[in-house]
C-alpha cells in the first residue's frame, strides 16, 4: 500500500522489540480498545539507562511500526534522553505518517512517557 | 496466488461491458442531442441500453434516470421524495440504521430542515423487521428509503413486505439497491418499489454511472439543472458509453445470476465454516438471508486495518469496518448498528468474493487469515489481557 512509507512498512512487517519484561522497572499502557488503539510498554532500567524495551500493541499499522520505533529509539538510551522522545520525531524516524495516523505516534510518545513516570513512582516507593 | 475479494467496494468490469464501451467511444462519439445521423446512433444506443435496463427490473423504460452512479440517485431519490412530503404537509421519513452514506448523510440534512426520522433498528442479524416498520409509519410519513442489501454485511432485506406496506399506507418507498441489482431479482411491479437506486461499477460495468427508477406519476425533483437531457430530469450530455457500458454488464450479470450465486453461495459459506475456526471470532449478519459473495467477521483482541496490510501482502484484496481504514474515529456504523462494541467493530473483516472465486483460492484465504490473526494477536495486549482474565470475552 502506498498509503505508507517503506519504513513504515518495514516496521510493521517486522516489528523489534516485540514482547513483555517479566518484573519490568516501569510499565506504560495508553489508548483503549474502545477508539481501536492500545499500547503497552515495557521498560528494564539499570544506571539510569534504558537496558531493555518491549512493546505489545493493538492497533493499525501505524500505530505497531510507531511503537516498534519508538522503542528502538530509546533503547540503550538514558532515561533523561528518552524522556524527551517526542513524537515528531518517531514521525520523522518513520520517514513520516499520513496526517490522520499522526496520533498513532502521539500514543508512542505517552506510553514510553507513562512507562517513564512508573518507573519513577516505584522508585520512590522503594526508597 | 492473487485473490480480489473486496466485491462490495467495486467489480471488475465485465468482457462484455468493455467491448461495448470501447465500441461506443470508437463509433458514437456523436451528442445524442444532436440531428446529424452520428448522433442519433448515440442517441439510439442510449435509449436501448435504457430500454434493456428497465427489463430487467420490470419498468418502463421512461421510468429510468441515468446519474452518474448510486450517490447521485439516492441523493435524487430523497430530495424527490422530501419535496413530494413537503407540499402535502407531511415532515416524517422512516429508514433504516445502516443504510449507505449516500443516503443516511441526505436524510439528515433534511432532518436539520425539520423534516423528522425514524432509523429502524436492524437487530443482531442485520435485518429490518417489516412489522416494526408498518408500526413507525403515521399519518405524517412522506416516505421510507430501506436498502435492499448490505453493502458491509451483505444481509438482504424484507423488500417484497416492505413494499407492501408502503402501498397499502399511500407512503413513497425507495430503495437503495446498489448492492443487488445484477445479483438478486429484481421486480419493480411485484415488489411495490417506487424508487430504486443502482450503480453499474458494483455489476461488473464502469464507475460513475448508474441509474434512478422512478415510478410514473411520481414528480421528479432535479439537483442538476441545465440542458433537457433525460426530459428535464437529469441536466448534462449524456455519458453514453458509460450508459451502453453498463446495460452490457447488466445483460451478463442477470443471464448467469443463478449459477454465479449458487457457485458463490458454495464457497461462501466454506469460507464461513473455515473462519469459524478461529476462536473468539464471529460472522456479522444472518448466516443466510446475505448476498451470495458476502462475508463479514468479527475477530477480538486485534484491529482490522493491520489485517488488510498483511492481507495485501499476500495478494488478497479485502475492507474492514475499522475507524483505521477511513480515518474517522468510530467503527463501521453498520457493526454499531447491529450490536457490536467499538472494541470488536474494530477488529472486523469483509470478504465480498466474486463470480470466479475457486475453492483453492478460499483455502489460500483461509490460510492467511487464520495466520495473520494469530501473528497480531501474538503481540496484542488486550489479547493478552482477555487470555489471562483481566479483559471478558465479548465474542464466544
Ligand atoms: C449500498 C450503496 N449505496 C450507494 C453506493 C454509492 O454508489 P456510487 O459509488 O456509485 O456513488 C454504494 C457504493 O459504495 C453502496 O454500496
Ligand atoms: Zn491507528
Amino acid at each position: 500500500m502506498a498509503l505508507y512509507s517503506e519504513k513504515v512498512m518495514e516496521h510493521f512487517l517486522n516489528p523489534k522489540n516485540v514482547g513483555i519484561i517479566e518484573n519490568a522497572d516501569g510499565v506504560g499502557e495508553v489508548g483503549n480498545a474502545r477508539c481501536g488503539d492500545i499500547m503497552k510498554m515495557y521498560l528494564k532500567i539499570e544506571d539510569d539507562t534504558i537496558k531493555d524495551v518491549k512493546f505489545e500493541t493493538f492497533g493499525c499499522a501505524s500505530a505497531i511500526a510507531s511503537s516498534s520505533m519508538a522503542t528502538e529509539m530509546i533503547k540503550g538510551k538514558p532515561v533523561s534522553e528518552a524522556m524527551t522522545l517526542t513524537n515528531k520525531a518517531v514521525a520523522e524516524a518513520l520517514d513520516g505518517l499520513p496526517a490522520h495516523k499522526m496520533h498513532c505516534s502521539v500514543l508512542a510518545e505517552e506510553a514510553i512517557k507513562k512507562a517513564l513516570e512508573d518507573y519513577d513512582n516505584k522508585k520512590e516507593n522503594k526508597k | 496466488m492473487k485473490v480480489y475479494a473486496d466485491n462490495a467496494a467495486t467489480t471488475k468490469m465485465s468482457k462484455a461491458a468493455i467491448e461495448a464501451m470501447t465500441d461506443c467511444l470508437d463509433n458514437c462519439y456523436g451528442n445524442p442531442s444532436g440531428f446529424y445521423s452520428l448522433a442519433q446512433r448515440a442517441k439510439e444506443r442510449v435509449e436501448s441500453a435504457r430500454r434493456e435496463i428497465a427489463e430487467v427490473i420490470n419498468a418502463e423504460p421512461r421510468e429510468i434516470i441515468f446519474t452518474s452512479g448510486g450517490s447521485e440517485a439516492d441523493n435524487q431519490a430523497i430530495l424527490t421524495a422530501a419535496n413530494i412530503g413537503k407540499s402535502k404537509g407531511k415532515m416524517h421519513i422512516i429508514t433504516s440504521a445502516f443504510e449507505h452514506h449516500a443516503v443516511l448523510h441526505t436524510i439528515k440534512k433534511l432532518e436539520k430542515s425539520g423534516f423528522s426520522v425514524t432509523y429502524l433498528p436492524v437487530h443482531e442479524n442485520g435485518i429490518v423487521s417489516p412489522e416494526e416498520l408498518e408500526q413507525a409509519i403515521t399519518e405524517q410519513t412522506c416516505f421510507v428509503s430501506i436498502m435492499s442489501a448490505n453493502n458491509e454485511i451483505g444481509t438482504i432485506q424484507p423488500i417484497s413486505e416492505i413494499g407492501a406496506i408502503c402501498k397499502k399506507h399511500g407512503v413513497i418507498f425507495h430503495t437503495d439497491a446498489v448492492q443487488a441489482v445484477g445479483h438478486l431479482n429484481i421486480d419493480v411491479k411485484s415488489q411495490n418499489i417506487d424508487m430504486l437506486s443502482a450503480s453499474a461499477h458494483k455489476f461488473h460495468g464502469p464507475k460513475g454511472v448508474g441509474f434512478l427508477y422512478v415510478r410514473k406519476g411520481i414528480r421528479v425533483s432535479t439537483l442538476i439543472e441545465g440542458g433537457a437531457q433525460e426530459k428535464g430530469k437529469r441536466a448534462g450530455t449524456e455519458n453514453v458509453a458509460g450508459i451502453v457500458s453498463m446495460a452490457a454488464a447488466l445483460k451478463e450479470s442477470v443471464k448467469n445470476m443463478e449459477k454465479d450465486n449458487a457457485h458463490m453461495r458454495e464457497i461462501r459459506d466454506y469460507l464461513i465454516k473455515g473462519l469459524s475456526e478461529i476462536e473468539h471470532s464471529a460472522l456479522n449478519g444472518d448466516a443466510k438471508c446475505r448476498l451470495a459473495g458476502n462475508l463479514n467477521f468479527s475477530f477480538e483482541g486485534i484491529e482490522g486495518e493491520s489485517i488488510l496490510i498483511l492481507l495485501d501482502q499476500k495478494g488478497i484484496c479485502a475492507s474492514s469496518g475499522s475507524a483505521c481504514t477511513s480515518g474517522a474515529l468510530d467503527p463501521s456504523h453498520v457493526l454499531l448498528a447491529i450490536g457490536r462494541v467499538h472494541d470488536v467493530a474494530h477488529g472486523s473483516l469483509r470478504l465480498t468474493v466474486g463470480e470466479d472465486i475457486t475453492k483453492e483460492q478460499a483455502d489460500y484465504i483461509i490460510d492467511n487469515v487464520k495466520n495473520i490473526v494469530a501473528h497480531l494477536r501474538s503481540f496484542s495486549p488486550v489479547w493478552r489481557d482477555l487470555k489471562e482474565g483481566k479483559r471478558q470475552y465479548i465474542l464466544p
